[in-house]
């Protein structure tokens, strides 16, 4: 190791280090921007050592260069393009996207490098796994961002019976090819068989999964594609690589933790497949009598409110109802009424979804009130304002024996009054009636979530006028 | 050039308990961001990437480095900076007066 070998070693260790005070200042959303300035400097860093590394050992030939050179600027500019023009509201698709070519190329480095030379088993053996785990992350992930975009249906494909068998066969499979390639490092075709067999993984893995489970199948590809990163890590022998991976992958480790139980729910049954039902268009009628409202009805309710609790969900998104959401709520706490928003952890698509859908319209943090701050407040709430959110408000979920018994939710009946904002009474994810609905309390207001909240605004502004 | 395997090992178990160390102090307003910021992270791959580029010498080891490359770039430059546009939104309470326009 030479002298700038040696200074770029260092400088990719510094790069290590500010990646993970760049996440530790993701403690709060004052010094967040600061953590990402300080995590992209320090990859900027890292990919300039890299640069001082290859041009010192001088066995880049021209046209690598201009592979490196034109491959950079192409993938560059085509990142930059999305993240400057993705919507709030399609954000669970683009992270999606991101986690696909992050996997996808740690995938390819194993592949590109194990063509390129004679390898011992410790070499093979975790490049096996990043083939594996990489691909299954590439597929997958485009899979989850296309059904996202509703480019693949998003509903559980419950009529594909034979999934679990044929994923069982497709996991013995890959298997087969990692232990092969761990033997016969120099071949290609173990290489080719566990690629093929992580791609083909992880299409039949998240086809069957359906849309609401969508911010546990996002967090587990993304700890996925961590791990793929470190194995590649192990492959190049490159440190740095390694402990960015690991890193990633406690995060999402954590993240698809923390979704699971925020709907009581297993990992495994949710890998397995959706409820069953999925989303299904309005099948059957309320549990007991809904009360319609008109929108002039809730707009009078909540101006004489002094509390008013909104409760999205992910109808909001869908209707890309936000901006007027908040509106709406301007207009009410120029009345006076304090409004805050209750969010449910897995509301929306991905983890913190419906925070970031409300930071783009100006609310500011520390309205958003988790679940257990939110179900603190809600017995004070004169008004609950449910937008576009459905089972994570059900009661039935306290009560045993139903598809949702012990998911915690949002205690939206503890109110005094309730408004519902929904286009049917349609089911949620889970297929059950939603006993909120038939609650007394509760008021129905049927209407496209966007469509509903100009109304309500526009009532509002009337009283205000008169 | 060659370290040790256990000691990579060490790295990779201290890393993830460093990982579930820091991760698990983030709250859940950042979660959206969170994920966008530790996929810009495994953007890292680009430079690994970059090192297998650098050893390519036929058509096919280019065009799998030239995939990769293009990939990890994405990776970084879009992970970057659609996390800086959303932390951009998350602003404090803002109880000052005449501000209702966003900057």
């Amino acid at each position: 190791m030479n002298e700038i070998e040696t200074v770029a070693r260092y400088a990719l260790l510094a790069a290590a280090v500010c990646f993970v005070i760049g996440l530790r200042l993701m403690k709060s959303p004052a010094t967040a921007r600061r953590g990402n300035l300080l995590s992209a400097t320090a990859m900027a860093v890292a990919v300039a050592a890299t640069a001082a590394i290859i041009v010192d050992r001088g066995t880049v030939t021209a046209v690598g260069w201009t592979v490196l050179a034109v491959g950079a600027a192409a993938g560059g500019l085509a990142g930059l393009r999305l993240a400057r023009r993705v919507r709030m509201t399609a954000m669970p698709q683009l992270v999606s996207l991101f986690n696909a070519v992050g996997g996808g190329a740690a995938a390819l480095l194993a592949v590109g490098h194990l063509l390129d030379g004679d390898f011992g088993v410790r070499v093979a053996l975790p490049g096996g796994l990043d083939i594996v785990i990489g691909a299954i992350t590439f597929s997958g992930s485009l899979i989850a961002s296309g059904k996202l975009q509703g480019v693949v249906p998003s509903r559980p494909l419950a009529a594909f019976r034979g999934a679990r068998i044929v994923n069982l066969v497709i996991a013995a499979v890959f298997t087969v090819g990692i232990v092969w390639l761990s033997l016969e490092p120099d071949r290609p075709a173990p290489l080719l068989l566990a690629l093929g067999a992580g791609l083909a993984f992880g299409v039949t893995m998240v086809l069957p999964i359906g849309g609401a489970d969508m911010p546990v199948v996002i967090s587990l590809l993304n700890a996925c594609t961590g791990i793929a990163v470190a194995m590649a890590g192990f492959v190049l022998d490159e440190p740095t690589l390694v402990i960015a991976g690991a890193i990633v992958g406690a995060s999402g480790v954590i993240l698809t933790k923390l979704m699971a139980d925020a709907m009581n729910r297993s990992i495994t049954s949710i890998i397995a497949g959706g409820f069953g039902t999925g989303d299904e268009p309005a099948v059957a009628g309320p549990a007991g009598p809904a009360r319609p409202v008109t929108a002039a009805d809730v707009a009078i309710q909540l101006a004489y409110a002094s509390r008013v609790v909104v409760v999205p969900g992910y109808g909001l998104a869908a209707a890309r109802g936000q901006q007027e959401l908040a509106a709406l709520a301007r207009l009410l706490e120029a009345r006076g009424v304090v409004v805050d928003y209750a969010i449910h952890p897995v509301a929306g698509r991905m983890p913190g979804h419906m925070n970031v859908l409300l930071a783009e319209v100006d609310v500011p943090y520390p309205q958003m009130k988790e679940l257990g701050e939110a179900n603190a407040e809600l017995p004070q709430a004169d008004v609950a304002l449910v937008v576009g959110a459905n089972d994570v408000t059900n009661p039935a979920a306290r009560r045993p024996g139903n598809a949702l018994s012990g998911m915690p939710i949002l205690d939206v009946d503890a109110a005094r009054r309730i408004v519902v904002i929904k286009r049917s009474m349609g089911h949620g994810y889970a297929g059950m009636d939603n006993e909120l609905f038939a609650n007394p309390k509760t008021g129905m207001l049927f209407a496209d979530a966007r469509a509903a909240l100009m109304a309500i605004a526009a009532s509002v502004r009337d009283f205000a006028g008169q | 050039m060659t370290a040790d395997l256990l000691t990579v090992v060490t790295l990779f178990a201290l890393a993830l308990l460093v990982g579930f160390e820091v991760i698990s102090k983030v709250p859940a307003t950042l979660h959206t961001p969170l994920m966008s910021a530790t996929n810009s992270v495994h953007g890292i791959v680009l430079i690994g990437a970059m090192l297998v580029a650098s050893a390519a010498d036929d058509a096919l080891g280019y065009a799998i480095a030239f995939a990769a490359v293009a990939f990890g770039a994405a990776n970084v430059v879009g992970g970057y900076a659609v996390t800086d546009r959303m932390l951009h939104m998350f602003r404090a309470p803002a109880r000052e007066p005449e501000r209702q326009e966003r900057p």
